[in-house]
Formats: structure tokens, sequence, C-alpha cells
């Protein structure tokens, strides 16, 4: 009769968390940055179509780092919870907090019970009807959730960008100078990060209804030269 | 998240089946047992109306709902903008009709979210023939909708509009559109003062006095409500997307219409 090797739950555990991390350290970051109109998300994505950055529902939006199509089928996950539950009970009802929790549920349950966990950081990000009333959720391969205040740094290279970010960052700066802010914290001193090579999204606070919007690699662009010229 | 095979893709109706929602009025009951809902005198909404015009559509109604010989609402709005570049009129139970609305609306979202791009006209227009399909059984019992669906077609960049009928026909209309009990004589007001290349001034203008005139025939249609300040809705669709008309201007326009006919009525 064959045994099976014993292996120890904090080794079986460790093998995964690396196996995750591994994966999530090829991919480029992101950022999500609270401004004073609302939370800007940015990544650094060479591709126009395959998207990290999305929106949720009227006030929520969504950023995965990692690989693609795991992110991308959590996402859908959360449009349909959530349009779900506007639709069961209403719109005011949907909120980042269950979303997050939801997310950090099925994170888990991969991490713990599947061959292979997902190899994914996700964060979910709610702009309130007040500044204090942003939500910025970081949820990790294993499921656990960080509530993070003012900004949030995902993916491989996060530690540096996080310092990086921490010198510069200021809760009221305006829209173009948190792009700015948030650009230079991903590209790092030695290189510089143009248009076409970032995806960019803002939730507006004062937006009626929908407050997700995507910036087209022109307008990026044009607030990024404007920081050159100034 | 679903495995592949059951999953329900960009579609709400489907996600709705697979969690076990049903949204179908056929829980109303079975239309060959002799159930219908005519007795109910559920609240019917009345006349909607939609044109093209040289920027894109316009599309209106008049905002009474009746039940029986009463009125149910005063101020219900039947004109919906179904996202940003489409508009959904509703004539029929009120009931059923917003319900419908607001899947149609979600559908439309939630397809947009889910694939990144919104759906084309014509998708959005089967769409919601699919809803009025499905419907069906419930329109045997007397909770007939027939909507009117209005939108810029962005890829063509015109306007484009769709009648429909309580089985899910659709029908594209080249000019105008109208639904409803007092559509009769809305369409032969708009018949006679339509052109495809209207100014926005004319078009709107045009809506009006067919709500009007619908409203001075058929006791069913509400006219303009100066004493509680409410008057029949009028939106228009460009390129610029949905735009509701402000209630001011609306009423401004009606005092022009009304005066203008006074005057007429005097002279002769």
């Amino acid at each position: 009769m064959n045994m099976p090797f014993y292996v120890a739950p904090e080794q079986l555990m460790k093998d995964r968390a690396d196996f995750a991390q591994k994966g999530i350290a090829r991919g480029r970051s992101l950022v999500a940055v609270e401004y004073s109109g609302g939370i800007l998300l940015c990544a650094e994505n060479p591709s126009r179509n395959l998207r990290k950055i999305s929106e949720i529902y009227d006030r929520i939006g969504f950023a995965g780092v990692g690989r693609y199509n795991e992110y991308d089928q959590l996402r859908i996950a959360g449009i349909r919870h959530a349009d779900l539950k506007g639709f069961t009970y209403s719109r005011d009802d949907v909120d980042s907090q269950a979303l997050a929790n939801q997310y950090a549920q099925m994170l888990g349950q991969i991490f713990t019970h599947e061959t292979k966990p997902l190899e994914v950081e996700i964060l979910v990000a709610s702009v309130g009807y007040a500044p204090d009333g942003n939500r910025l959720f970081h949820i990790r391969f294993d499921g656990s959730v960080s509530d993070e205040d003012g900004f949030a740094v995902l993916g491989g290279e996060a530690e540096p960008i996080r310092q990086r970010l921490q010198q510069t960052y200021n809760n009221d700066m305006d829209q173009s100078q948190t792009i700015r802010v948030a650009v230079s914290a991903l590209a790092g001193p030695d290189r510089e990060l143009g248009g076409d090579q970032l995806e960019i999204a803002l939730l507006e606070r004062e937006a009626q209804g929908r407050c997700f919007r995507r910036l087209d690699h022109d307008e990026i662009g044009a607030v990024l030269t404007a920081s050159t010229d100034a | 998240m679903f495995n592949p095979v059951d999953d329900p893709g960009p579609s709400f109706h489907a996600l709705l089946g697979k969690v076990g929602i049903d949204t179908t009025s056929s829980a109303l009951g079975n239309p060959s047992n002799g159930a219908n809902a005519d007795h109910l005198k559920v609240p019917h909404g009345t006349t909607v109306v939609a044109a093209r015009y040289a920027d894109g559509v316009v599309i209106a109604g008049d905002r009474r709902a009746t039940s029986g010989n009463l009125i149910a609402h005063r101020s219900m709005d039947k004109v919906f903008a179904a996202d940003k570049w489409s508009a959904v009129a509703i004539a029929g139970a009120a009931g059923p009709a917003m319900e419908m609305v607001k899947l149609f609306q979600l559908q439309l979202q939630h397809y947009e979210k889910v694939e990144g791009h919104s759906l084309s006209l014509e998708g959005k227009a089967n769409q919601l023939s699919g809803m009025l399909r499905s419907n069906l059984p419930a329109a045997m019992q007397g909770m007939v909708v027939v909507p009117i669906f209005a939108g810029f077609d962005r890829r063509r960049a015109l306007g484009r509009l769709f009648a429909y009928d309580v089985t899910g026909g659709r029908y594209e209309e080249h000019d105008h559109v109208a639904s409803g009990s007092g559509s009769l004589f809305a369409r032969t007001v708009i018949k006679l003062g339509h052109s495809p290349t209207n100014s926005y001034d004319a078009a709107v203008d045009l809506m009006i006095k067919a709500l009007f005139n619908a409203a001075d025939d058929d006791s069913a249609t509400g006219g303009p409500d100066s004493m509680r300040g409410i008057f029949p809705m009028v939106s228009t669709i460009t390129a610029d997307g949905y735009n509701e008309v402000a209630s001011d201007e609306i009423a401004t326009r009606f005092d022009a219409l009304v005066s203008a006919q006074g005057e007429g009525a005097t002279s002769k």
C-alpha cells in the first residue's frame, strides 16, 4: 500500500503562498490613491484590451494584478454579486465591504481547498459621498483582507512603490497632481511611463449614478506632459 | 464563479435564472385556467411617442396612469434612459412595465460592465424584444406592456426607433412611433409636422403638440397640469447621449402652444 508522504500543514501553506507570490511578482504593479475628488486607480499596463481596472457598481471599482484570467473571473463574479444585490434590494444597499468579504471567502476557500491557489491580488475601492466614506480593501491570494487608508499598492514591487508614495502623497491633491504622483511612484526614479503604458480610471465623488470613468491614453498623456512643462 | 459550461456570460437574465430568481410574470398563474387580471384594475400608463429629427431622436410621454375610469397617478414617469445612448418609453400595465424597464436597464449595464463595451443598438432592441416575449403569459391575462425604444446608433451615427407588439415582435420604424391609448391622436399630429430634418425646437414642439392633442381627445392621457406643475416628459438622444428636457422649458413651450391655439380660435 502506498503511504502518502506526511507534509506539515505549515509547510503546505508556505509552499502554496510562495507559489502564489511568485506568480504575482511577475506582473506589473498598480496603485489606488484617494484624492480630493474621489479615488484614482492607476496601473502600469501596456495592453489596451486586457484590463486590470474596471467598474463593479455605481461607486465601486475593481483592480487586480497577477494572472489575467484569474482576476478577470473574480471581476465578473463581483459584478454579478453587486448587480444581483442591487436588483434584489436597492442600488443603495450595494456596499464594498460585503463585496470584499465575499472575495476574501472565495480566495480563502480556493487557497486551502483547491490544487492551486489563485495567483492574484485584488483591490475593491469605493468612493463615499464624503471623503471619509472612501474604502480601499486590499485582498490577497490567501483571502486575507486589509483596509487601507489614503493609498494602496498591489503587485510584485509593492514595497518600493509604497515607500515612494509615502513621501509624495497628501490627501488634498487635485486630480492631475494625484495622477502625476501615482505615475512617478509606479515608474520609480530610473524610468518614465508614457500615456500608452498606463491604465487609469477614476471614481469621481460628485458624479451622478455611475462614478467610474476611464481616462483614455490621450487624456493621460496630456496630464503627464503638463507636468513636464511646469 | 460558475464553471465554463454553465456560465451565464454577460446576460443578467441568464444569471437570474442560474441563481433561481424568476422574473417572468408567469408566476401570476396559468392563462388557460381563465385567470384574468382585468378585474384587478391595475394602473395603466398611456401615451408615449418618439420621432427622429436632425440630431437624433426625441422621445416623450404623458404623466398619467389610469385605473379603469379613475386617475391612479398624475406624475408617473414613462420615459426612461435605458443607458447613455438609448431610451425606453412604456405604455400598458404600469407595474410589469416598470419592472421590465428596471430589468432592461440593468441588463444593458450588466452587459457593458462584464464585456467592457456596450451592446449595439440593435442588440439592445432585441433584448427588449425577448423580455416582452417572456411577458406574454401575463399579457394574455391583461397585463399588456407595449414599449417603444429609441436610441442613437453610434456605429451608423443616426437615431433609430423601434416599435413592439405584445408577443415581442420588433418593428423598426423610420420616422416616428407611438404607443398607448392616445397614440392614434398623437401620431396624426406627428405625421403632419414631421420631417427627419426638423430642428431641436421643431422636434420638441411637435412632441408637445402631439401629447397635447392626445390629451385633448383621450381621457386616459394627461395634459399639461400647470396647477400642480406637472408636465409631460420629453428627452432627446443625440451623439452626445441622453438628455432630459427641463420641466421649465416644457412648461414654456406648452404656454406658447396654448396661447397660439387660443389666438387661432378667436380669430375665426
